[in-house]
């Protein structure tokens, strides 16, 4: 399997092509560039994943765990150091997978939606970053590894937030997309410390017995992983840049912010899951309620945000919410007992990132064709641009859980996983996927039906976006129609056992009603050309509403702690007390000794005979000294 | 013995050497404290004088160093009396006190 | 008997003569620039020589050692040798003077008689690192800082007088206490050699140990911009003229780190388990203050002299952590951080040289109007902030994972304080970017700016291709680093 460095190796050369030449290659051969390289990418990614599962089970009926390079990269000691390799396993494959498809699909669709934009090669050079950093990341061999490509796509996330470097808002958004997760960051980086002590490894697969002899410290370095995993993943409360991150182009969204960065603190979770189950079994439920707790917020405030990226920012939250929640209603490693939800959270890993980066190049399209990204601006787009919508329309059916669409099968695992761990768990999923279904059906209506803005439309009449825009739509339209019936965890399992996934009729049947009923409730509200109750709504409860427009106040929150808090009340009078105390102390030296020679220079006035007064004062002092 | 005892010369030399400082540090001409030095000088030269003859009767140093002393205070007298010269050519009086331009200020 | 390590002394002195000599610019350039290449190409042969002889299995401690007695009653000689750690700073030394001689290329006036201070600067730092005899280190650490001061107040900007006299005057206090230390190590180990290699052979009494110790190790710290002597750091480096600012900040200062370990640890161990954890306190809040008052400056050059402070810190805090891994850390965080930080120096240079103000409130925009400054900045300050990929990440996270060896409550609280100054540097190196590089140009006149010249361009690229150099492939000098650290470090925990 040594071509697999090449899924590395392709896109580095390619971003350090263009990020050198750019300049001096036309902006089309950029683009073809960095496409080609990311097809070879992807062609090899499939190739690896068809080679690696058919390749089929070890005598444990497990994947075995391959590692086709691996080199010390830079040594700390004897025994810890960091690796640099490529690792591959079934979830590492099934990221590979996702990864390189969903870039692929990206960078076919930019040659659409960035036409004519200044820095099209920067871009192209960027994506190519991003791309070799995140799949570096899935392929790590271990902890630090997977530090490092964590920082890289923190890095690029943080380039592509800013592409657009003129625009304030995109400045702001990719400084605080990178400062958030930097802080994040800071808790793995510890957690690694103290994990790489104690285990004596940064790999994987440490010894039981010094992990057993670490008592309570080995949970403490997987909680502080945790923190880093939150951070990327935006969970509450480090969710706040990536509503923000949406400033960026929106492929770039729908690439980085939707499908593959932003999952990587789930990846994280589950790369450390044995570790999790086997050391730190009390925190899991932790991360378990954090993310419910962060699905249900993040569908509360997309329920009534205007814009349409923002809504599907606040969804991408909510989902990774989901996520989250499936790996910490874990209890075991067997799926059968307890384990079921890291099979479900991976599979919906996968489902979701196809069907929410069809959503977010979805609303790319639509904001290309009426140039803005207000629900006000939008409205009856269906005649105009109806491949975009009926893909979309696919893309809200999964997310929704309508079956035979993906998102039901892998959503339904995490219900059922959920309501294993505990009947309250399983009902405030439920409920969080009903509203998932009703404000993706309440985005949907008022972009393709609702009150169509005939003012905006008239004078510039939407039309569908060309075909390299719209292949990629379709595409992942297709993926989402079919990718539920895989059979997921055949592939991946808790235990690396072949687990057959069965659906619970019961579960499904409820799901099925809460979404079809959101729904309903969403056609019933947005769908016609006025909206009186939701009028009603929004006026009866204007508080409420006002609240969740703004996000209930976390980013005030947060703005009032960096800028009031760390600038002016630690950094600011630090400065102060620099310049001015210890500064002014080394100045007072100073002062001193010029005062000193000020007060002694009276003596040298240039008086002879003053001096010859003292002369003789001193001979006779000295005198007197030696007579008695 | 008629003679003058030595107890004489030294009174005469004090009573000089303690004219000089009198008039040194009292005078604010420079030409007055030039003269008040050449009588400090003077009054060591005698000194020098004295304790040869009366208890090195013998030998000659204290006599050489006399003349010694006479021929550098001489030079040194036409030195100092140049440079009065030019300090009055250029500032047009010779009292101490004046003679400040060297510091700065 | 002639030493290879000599020519870094004689190169020099032949540059001063033929600066002497030369009649117009070009002659100044042609003189500088052979002789920056000469003294690279010699740090390069250096590298591979000394690489080559440690594979052949060479185990002496130093390399092309050699002794010439100066003065035999106080046992003076000029001894020289080098090992992984010296042959670093010297690479890294050769790389700043040849860029440096690249950023003030087209420096106006007196160019020759800057030259010539810069020359002779460059030779105090060469001989400091190529030296082992206590006495010719401190004399070339002197010979070092004086040209600073007529650097800073000839040829420098703002307050230079006042800025050029407060870095002297602290400085030479420093090195007050240095001489006071070197004397004490002299007569502690018996009055019978200067040479660093034989007084580590002899067991300078505790007492004595204990007293010298924060003597020596607070005379570099001050070098070393320890808190809470590190104030003259930002007003020289604010008012000192670009090359001397990278010279400065990129060589001198780790003089002190350099001299710290070699000298005051590797000689009186004892001394420093005493007294580590006092100054571990001062160098963890030096990490974490620098990079807060870095916060809220609004000069370029303030911002990157707090970020210096920051930085330098962290290299004595990891020298003071004692581990193998922690002191490799602190070596590489030497040489990145000179690297880097002489990278940003050239480069806000460059930038006030063309808006002349290096207020980032009065600036805006500079991506559109130089974008090749502006991205060399960009990436400045990614690395600075330790991006994996560039060399800051590499010394960071060695510093990091060694001092996280000590099992020690305060060592381990130090550590993670420490480790808080990556988010704060990101706050400020962002804030920073985006205040003054990104954004629509506000200022007309910045219109009509120009991009870097050919000269500017070769001085960045040179410094960034060493940062990513040192980023990509750190395992070749880590391990370098690994054998110089290695006899301090047994010292050390015997």
């Amino acid at each position: 399997m040594g071509y697999t460095i090449f899924i590395l190796l392709l896109p580095l050369l390619s971003f350090l092509l263009l990020g050198l030449c750019g300049n001096f290659m036309k902006p089309k051969a950029a683009g073809i560039t960095g496409t080609l390289s990311t097809a070879a990418v992807t062609m090899l990614s499939y190739f690896t994943a068809f080679r690696y599962f058919s390749a089929g089970r070890g005598a444990d009926g497990i994947f075995p765990t391959l590692m086709p390079y691996n080199f010390r990269w830079l040594p700390f000691n004897d025994t810890l150091g960091i690796d640099m390799g490529v690792m591959l396993d079934p979830i590492a494959v099934m990221m590979l997978v996702v990864i390189s498809t969903v870039s692929l699909m990206v960078h076919i669709y930019s040659f659409g939606y960035m036409k004519g934009e200044k820095g099209f090669q920067r871009y192209y050079a960027f994506l190519s970053l991003f791309t070799m950093a995140m799949l570096g990341l899935v392929v790590a061999t271990n902890i630090f590894q997977m530090y490092v490509f964590w920082e890289l796509v923190g890095v690029s996330s943080y380039l592509l937030i800013g592409f657009y470097y003129t625009k304030p808002a995109a400045i702001a958004a990719s400084k605080k997309a990178f400062i958030v997760t930097r802080f994040a960051d800071l808790g793995f980086l510890i957690g690694i410390l103290i994990y790489g002590y104690y285990a004596g490894t940064f790999g994987f697969t440490p010894e039981a017995s010094r992990l057993m002899s670490a008592g309570m410290m080995i949970p403490l370095a997987l909680g502080l992983m945790f923190v880093g995993g939150a951070g990327k993943s935006a969970m509450f409360p480090l969710h706040i840049w990536l509503p923000d991150a949406m400033e960026g182009p929106t492929p770039v969204s729908a690439l980085i912010h939707a499908a593959t960065m932003v999952v990587a603190g789930v990846y994280l979770v589950a790369r450390m899951f044995p570790l999790f189950v086997g050391y730190a079994p009390d925190l899991l439920p932790w991360i378990a309620y954090i993310g419910a707790f962060t699905a249900l917020y993040a569908a509360v405030v997309a329920c009534v945000q205007s814009d349409i990226k923002r809504v599907l920012a606040f969804s991408t939250i909510s989902q990774i919410g989901f996520m989250m929640v499936a790996l910490g209603v874990c209890t075991s490693t067997d799926p059968h007992d307890g384990g079921l939800g890291y099979m479900a959270s991976m599979f919906h890993l996968f489902t979701h990132a196809m069907f929410k980066a069809l959503l977010f190049l979805g609303a790319g399209s639509i904001i290309h064709a009426v140039h803005s990204n207000e629900m006000s601006a939008m409205g009856g787009l269906r005649k105009y641009m109806p491949l975009t919508h009926i893909t979309f329309l696919v893309a809200c059916l999964a997310i929704a859980g309508i079956w035979p669409f993906s998102g039901f099968f892998s959503k339904d695992e995490i219900l059922a996983a959920s309501f294993g761990f505990s009947p309250v768990m399983g009902w405030v999923m439920t409920a969080v996927a009903g509203l998932t279904a009703f404000y993706m059906f309440r985005l949907y209506f008022g972009i393709f039906w609702g009150t169509e803005n005939r003012e905006l439309h008239a004078a510039h009449r939407p039309k569908e976006s060309p075909l390299n825009m719209t292949l990629p739509l379709v595409f992942l339209a297709l993926v989402t129609c079919i990718a539920g019936f895989i059979p997921f965890g055949d592939f991946v399992s808790s235990d690396g056992q072949a687990y057959h996934i069965h659906i619970d009729p019961a579960i499904a049947a409820v799901s099925l009603t809460v979404s079809l009923c959101a729904i309903g409730l969403a056609t019933w509200m947005y769908a016609r050309d006025r909206q009186p109750v939701t009028d009603m709504l929004a006026s009866k409860f204007s508080v409420l509403h006002k609240a969740a427009y703004n996000r209930f106040y976390i980013d005030s929150i947060w703005l009032f702690i960096t800028k009031k808090v760390i600038f002016r009340c630690i950094s600011a009078p630090v400065a102060w007390f620099d310049r001015h105390v210890i500064d002014g102390f080394f100045n007072l030296c100073g002062k001193a000794a010029a005062w000193l020679s000020e007060k002694i220079r009276p003596m040298q006035n240039s008086n002879i005979q003053q001096y010859t007064i003292w002369y003789l004062a001193g001979a006779v002092v000295l005198v007197l000294i030696l007579l008695f | 013995m008629d003679m003058v005892q030595m107890e004489w010369y030294l009174v005469l030399a004090t009573v000089m050497m303690f004219c000089g400082i009198y008039g040194f540090l009292t005078r604010r001409n420079l030409l007055a404290m030039l003269i008040s030095v050449e009588l400090i000088l003077n009054s060591v030269d005698i000194n020098f004088a004295v304790f040869n003859r009366f208890l090195f009767p013998g030998q000659l140093e204290g006599v050489f160093f006399t003349i010694f002393a006479i021929g550098v205070s001489a030079a040194e007298t036409a030195v100092a009396i140049a440079i009065i010269i030019n300090i009055y050519r250029n500032m047009k009086n010779i009292q101490v006190k004046n003679l400040d331009k060297m510091k700065e200020d | 008997m002639f030493n290879i390590l000599m020519l870094f002394v004689l190169i020099p002195l032949l540059m001063m003569a033929g600066l002497w000599a030369s009649r117009n610019i070009r002659q100044v350039r042609g003189v500088m620039v052979t002789g920056a290449s000469l003294l690279l190409a010699l740090s390069i042969w250096l590298l591979c020589d000394y690489i080559g002889l440690r594979r052949s299995g060479e185990t002496a401690q130093m390399l092309h050692t050699s002794s010439i007695s100066w003065y035999e009653p106080l046992h003076i000689c000029l001894s020289l040798g080098v090992d992984g750690i010296s042959v670093a700073m010297l690479l890294l030394s050769s790389v700043i003077v040849f860029t440096g001689v690249f950023a003030s290329w087209r420096l106006q006036p007196m160019t020759k008689e800057y030259f010539l201070w810069y020359t002779l600067l460059s030779l105090g730092v060469y001989g400091f690192f190529i030296s082992t005899d206590l006495f010719t280190m401190f004399m070339f650490y002197e010979v070092a800082l004086i040209p600073m001061y007529l650097l800073i107040g000839v040829w420098g900007s703002g307050r230079k007088e006042y800025s050029a006299m407060k870095l002297t005057l602290m400085l030479m206090g420093g090195s007050a206490l240095i001489l006071i230390g070197i004397l004490g190590v002299y007569y502690g180990a018996g009055a019978v050699s200067m040479n660093i290699l034989e007084i580590a052979q002899v067991d300078i009494p505790v007492q004595m140990q204990n007293t010298f110790f924060p003597l020596l190790f607070l005379g570099f710290g001050i070098l070393g911009a320890l808190f809470p002597f590190h104030t003259w750091s930002p007003d020289g480096h604010a008012s000192a003229p670009t090359a001397v600012s990278m010279l400065h900040a990129g060589v001198l200062m780790k003089l002190g780190g350099y001299g710290c370990f070699r000298i005051a640890m590797y000689l009186m161990p004892e001394g420093a388990q005493m007294w580590d954890e006092v100054f571990l306190v001062l160098t963890t809040v030096s990490v974490v203050y620098g990079a807060f008052s870095a916060v809220v400056q609004t000069d370029l050059k303030y911002i990157n002299a707090y970020s210096s402070v920051s930085h330098c810190g962290l290299v004595l805090f990891a020298l003071l952590m004692m581990t193998r891994t922690s002191c490799t850390g602190a070596v590489l965080q030497m040489l990145s951080h000179g690297l880097m930080t002489a990278l940003f120096f050239a480069l806000i240079g460059m930038i006030y040289g063309r808006t002349h103000t290096r207020d980032i409130r009065q600036m805006s925009g500079l991506m559109k109007v130089m974008p090749c400054l502006a991205v060399c900045y960009v990436i400045a300050g990614l690395a600075n902030l330790g991006l994996p990929g560039f060399s800051g990440f590499v010394a960071e996270m060695t510093v990091f994972t060694g001092s996280f060896e000590n099992p020690d409550l305060f060592r381990r609280i130090c550590t993670v304080i420490a480790t808080c100054s990556i988010v704060i540097t990101a706050v400020y190196i962002l804030r920073t970017v985006g205040r003054f590089l990104y954004g629509e140009v506000k200022n007309p006149e910045f219109l009509k700016l120009k991009d870097a010249t050919w000269d500017e361009r070769t001085a960045v690229f040179i410094l960034i291709a060493c940062v990513f150099g040192l980023g990509v492939v750190p395992f070749i000098f880590s391990d370098l680093i690994a054998t110089g650290v290695e006899p301090v470090v047994s010292q050390l925990i015997k």
